[in-house]
């Protein structure tokens, strides 16, 4: 003990951390980056988080296509992103190191598990020589920590009872122990969550526990890193917090909203990555209020919602890009048919299967226009992991309020990504009214009759007197029957049109960040906000004088839009496609919009927008 | 409902909507039409309790002429929007209406599963072994080598037997009828409507436009007794003008045998629609024209329970273990932390 005392460890404030933690899929990369989460996020940190995995379940291990990480960027300021540069990068093996290495800062810390750069994990990886002596890798500060090793002697007493495999299984908490000590992360919360985890087997909860201290105690005396990191507290909005992804917050305000309408849910689903887990979650949650129905297709599934809401309850269904082209058919039934239906789209990349785990917004023009006729529907976007909360409640409002189909679009950047949520206070939300009719006014009942925002009565089965029938046909306007006549198509065309322009009547004007009008606005949509809003801050405080507006309300959009674009010399359009938004714009408001398009299955680098940004603007 | 909590006494003509039928004058829709309104009014469930469901095509136009909620749908989803109704609104008696092209072709996933989850739900699936509405081209149910719009030399395609598929998709009540033969069909759709889980009924249904006759040897009169065995539980299954043939089992076959010299009725098959193995059932779904008389009838009723049944059991377990969820408390989950 007594060297440990008389070393001299350099200790150093940061202000912000992004540490990545990689390896093969099977390497549990994603457990230890969600511990390290929650002990920066009660520690009292701002987090963002971006677990990146392979769309391949089990792809052969060591190779790179099985390589999953994990990136966390913890500080004691408030974030918006997982970090653009990594700071810290924990290489499980070659494989990870290799597809991951070029991320990080340089001079910036690589601790690698040395006892996997074998020859056979190195050829798998493609190295024909090890780059820990070739070199390769000296603009890091690079440590090489024979992780498995040091594990297997940690857990040696209890190797008999657990067996070699068990033991093997252990090192990512071992690994998780050296960045917890190298940035003084308490181990309270992992270990009260291994406890939870694994309290039926004792000895595997203690096989982690003891590899998990055994890494934190061999950062304390190794002597091999020369300085160790403090991050402070970060000063958030007072309250109690819980960290939370974007399907989850999804989850949580489907919850919300129909408890705000006093009336129950169905979320009728097929599992598809990126949004099963809205699935799983609302599964759960049967005492809410809340059925799931796991249908036998996509198509099912949204006509299934179709079908709840019909009867009177809020139909909502989830998916994905392909799974949304799927639905595309019903989502005209719906359009037809006025019911409200609610149909989440966690973008991925495309087309067809594309990337399934990685993120994209390139499903923008097919939620606004991708149908056949003229079907125009309400699109939203959720900008941040717990704004999916927010967006959620937004959906089942306008659905129920307007009798339209919803399209709320995420993508599996914030859908998977975390960030610290403060929990709201129920009663402060505005009550969600629905309006189910009892008895015909005035004798007569009219399926299409229509209210002030030319919503249709939502007249539910079992209500004696007004039975109706409706369907994908060309509805007769006020009667709903079935009809073909020119002039009334042309009228009811027009109508469902004005009925979604109406939305924007009780939607919140677009905010503008920086000055309010000047030479250049900054406007994004949905799940770049945060890359954004910060290369945007960044920028001004650099001294340009720009500003940035995200749009959160697709179709319609907000009404105030066309003047603040007004206000603007240039307006530049990042987006995570090849320019959909910018293509709305341009059409709508006949505004040479320029674009930053980047569809490479990431999100952007604040970096890079930073760039983009000055490239546009004049320092004042 | 009456004063007195009874239900009102409705009659066929209080299903009938203020709509005009638009199927081709003799069309064996008309046939359908009018034993469901027969049978609803009968069954003690309020009007407005009840909610028809269809696809696209000709019997797809059936929720506009009944006086009830409905919902005509897009093409084969009719199964799944119904599902979606009985899963949000158990207390409703929801019915779909299909066809052989809509149920069997574009929608066969969503019918399969609508089966094989037991939803509680009336499936009257209008065979007719064409499609009509789009003007004559072969069906799913075709015989095969048929010559139609789109098949001018004859199809090429093996048939599917709604009743097997519906057998294999383990449905608990499965019935034929026809469309020829009114009061069967009311007896049918009686029987379906008193079943509780999903019911398939498969109607020979006529197109006289587009493929006029295509069970006339089921249909007319004095051909039937022939060509077609009337089942009925604990019954022995005889057939014939007069009543002379009967199905007897050969080994693992069925065979057409002629009562008398020695064969007596004790000596058939006698029809049981309760049996838990389908083998009964699929033995005579597979007895076709002009080899065997058809089979008509209820082939299978029994009980399982329904997915609409188990889903309210869940909810209200749940409900009576945890409480009614309250949204502090879905918010306040897992790890916290409070910032001062
Ligand atoms: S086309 Fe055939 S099935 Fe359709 S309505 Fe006419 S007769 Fe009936």
């Amino acid at each position: 003990m007594d060297t440990v005392k008389q070393r001299q460890v350099q200790n150093q404030e940061l202000e912000e951390v992004s540490v990545r933690f990689c390896g093969d899929s099977g390497d549990g990369m994603q457990l230890v980056g969600t511990q390290f989460t929650n002990a920066s996020a009660i520690f009292g940190n701002d987090v963002s988080t971006f677990p990146d995995f392979p769309a391949e379940i089990r792809a052969p291990a060591g190779t790179l296509a099985g390589v999953s990480g994990f990136q966390i960027n913890f500080s004691s300021h408030d974030i918006h992103t997982p970090g653009d540069r990594v700071n810290a990068l924990i290489a499980m093996n070659p494989a990870a190191l290799k597809t991951n290495v070029k991320d990080v800062e340089t001079g910036g810390i690589v601790i690698v598990n040395e006892d996997a750069f074998d020859k056979s994990d190195l050829q798998k990886a493609g190295y024909a020589v090890n780059p820990l002596d070739d070199g390769s890798l000296s603009k890091y500060q690079l440590y090489r920590v024979p992780i498995e090793k040091l594990n297997a002697d940690a857990l040696k007493d209890i190797a008999g009872e657990i067996g070699a495999k068990s033991v093997g299984r252990c090192k990512n908490f071992f690994a998780l122990g050296i960045a917890a000590w190298l940035y003084n992360r308490p181990l309270q919360p992992t270990l009260d969550w291994i406890n939870g985890k694994f309290g039926s087997k004792p000895t595997i909860a203690d096989a982690n526990t003891r590899a998990l201290k055994a890494g934190y105690y061999y950062g304390e005396t190794a002597e091999l890193f020369p300085t160790r990191y403090k991050v402070a507290k970060a000063k958030l909005t007072p309250g109690k917090y819980r960290k939370i992804t974007g399907n989850e917050a999804l989850a949580l305000g489907l919850v919300t909203a129909a408890d705000l309408a006093q009336t129950p849910l169905l979320y009728a689903s097929y599992p598809i990555t990126p949004a099963s887990d809205i699935l799983h979650m609302l599964s759960g949650y049967k005492n809410y209020g809340i059925k799931t129905f796991q249908a036998e297709d996509e198509i099912a599934a949204v006509t299934a919602a179709i079908g709840a809401s019909f009867a009177g309850v809020i139909g909502v269904t989830g998916t994905s890009g392909p799974g949304m082209a799927l639905k595309t058919e019903a989502l005209g039934l719906a359009v037809m048919t006025e019911l409200p239906l609610v149909c989440v789209d966690v973008q991925r990349g495309g087309p067809s299967t594309g990337l399934p785990t990685k993120t994209e917004q390139a499903d923008l023009l097919q939620a606004v226009v991708g149908r056949n006729g003229e079907c125009p529907l309400c699109v939203i976007a959720a900008r941040s992991p717990g704004d999916c909360f927010d967006m959620a409640i937004w959906a089942v409002r306008i659905a129920t309020r307007f009798m339209v189909p919803v399209i709320l679009l995420t993508d599996g950047y914030i859908g998977n990504g975390a960030e610290p949520w403060i929990l709201p206070d129920p009663s402060k939300f505005e009550k969600i009214k629905i309006n189910h009719p009892e008895k015909a006014e005035n004798g007569d009942f009219h399926a299409y009759a229509r209210d002030e925002f030319l919503a249709r009565p939502w007249a539910v089965p079992g209500t004696k007197g007004l039975e109706h029938r409706i369907g994908g046909l060309e509805k007769e306007n006020i009667t709903g029957h079935i009809s073909y006549d020119p002039q009334n198509h042309q009228f009811m065309i027009d109508l469902r049109a004005q009925k979604v322009a109406n939305i924007a009547k009780i939607l919140p004007p677009l905010e503008v960040d920086g000055p309010q009008s000047g030479d250049l606005l900054v406007l994004g949509w949905g799940g770049t906000y945060g890359s954004i809003y910060s290369a945007a801050e960044r920028a001004r405080a650099m001294g340009y004088n720009i500003s940035n507006a995200h749009l959160q309300f697709m179709n319609p959009f907000p009404s105030n839009l066309g003047d603040v674009l007004k206000k603007f010399k240039k307006v530049l359009i990042p987006e995570l496609n090849s320019g959909q938004l910018r293509k709305l714009i341009r059409a709508e408001f006949l505004i040479d919009a320029i674009g930053f398009n980047k569809v490479q299955g990431k999100p952007f680098l604040i970096a890079e927008l930073l760039e983009k940004i000055i490239q546009h603007s004049e320092k004042r | 409902m009456h004063t007195d909590g009874s239900l009102p006494v409705l009659t066929a003509k209080d299903f009938t909507t203020d709509q005009d039928v638009r199927w081709c004058p003799g069309c064996g829709d008309y046939s359908i039409l009018a034993q469901v309104k027969k049978v609803l009014p009968t069954l003690g469930i309020p009007r407005e309790k009840f909610v028809f469901v269809s696809g696209i095509g000709c019997s797809s136009r059936f929720p506009y002429y009944v006086e009830t909620y409905g919902v005509h749908s897009i093409h084969g989803r009719a199964p799944a929007v119904a599902t979606g109704i009985k899963a949000a609104r158990p207390d409703l008696s929801v019915w779909v209406a299909t066809g052989d092209g809509d149920g069997l072709s574009i929608g066969g996933n969503h019918l399969i599963h609508a089966i094989r989850r037991n939803v509680d739900m009336k499936i009257l699936l209008f065979n007719n072994r064409i499609y009509g509405l789009t003007k004559g081209q072969y069906s799913p149910t075709s015989e095969l080598g048929k010559k139609t719009k789109s098949s001018p030399f004859g199809t090429v395609d093996l048939p599917l037997n709604p009743i097997t598929l519906s057998i294999g998709a383990e449905a608990t009540f499965i019935a034929r009828t026809l469309d020829a033969d009114p009061k069967h069909m009311e007896y049918v759709i009686r029987r379906a409507a008193e079943h509780k889980g999903a019911a398939f009924m498969e109607i020979y249904q006529n197109c006289n436009v587009f493929n006029d006759g295509a069970f006339e040897y089921a249909t007319v009169k004095d051909m039937r007794p022939d060509t077609t065995l009337y089942l009925e539980h604990g019954k022995p299954m005889i057939f014939g003008k007069n009543r002379d043939k009967g199905i007897r089992l050969n080994g693992l076959s069925p065979e057409i045998v002629q009562l008398g010299n020695g064969i007596t009725e004790d000596d058939l098959l006698f029809h049981d629609e309760k049996m838990e193995e389908p083998t009964l059932a699929m033995m005579l779904a597979r007895m076709r024209h002009p080899e065997f008389p058809e089979p008509m009838g209820v082939f299978r009723a029994v009980s399982h329970p329904t997915f609409d049944d188990l889903l309210t059991k869940q909810v209200d377990a749940a409900t009576a273990k945890l409480g009614r969820g309250r949204l502090a408390d879905l918010y306040d989950d897992g790890e916290t932390w409070t910032v001062e």
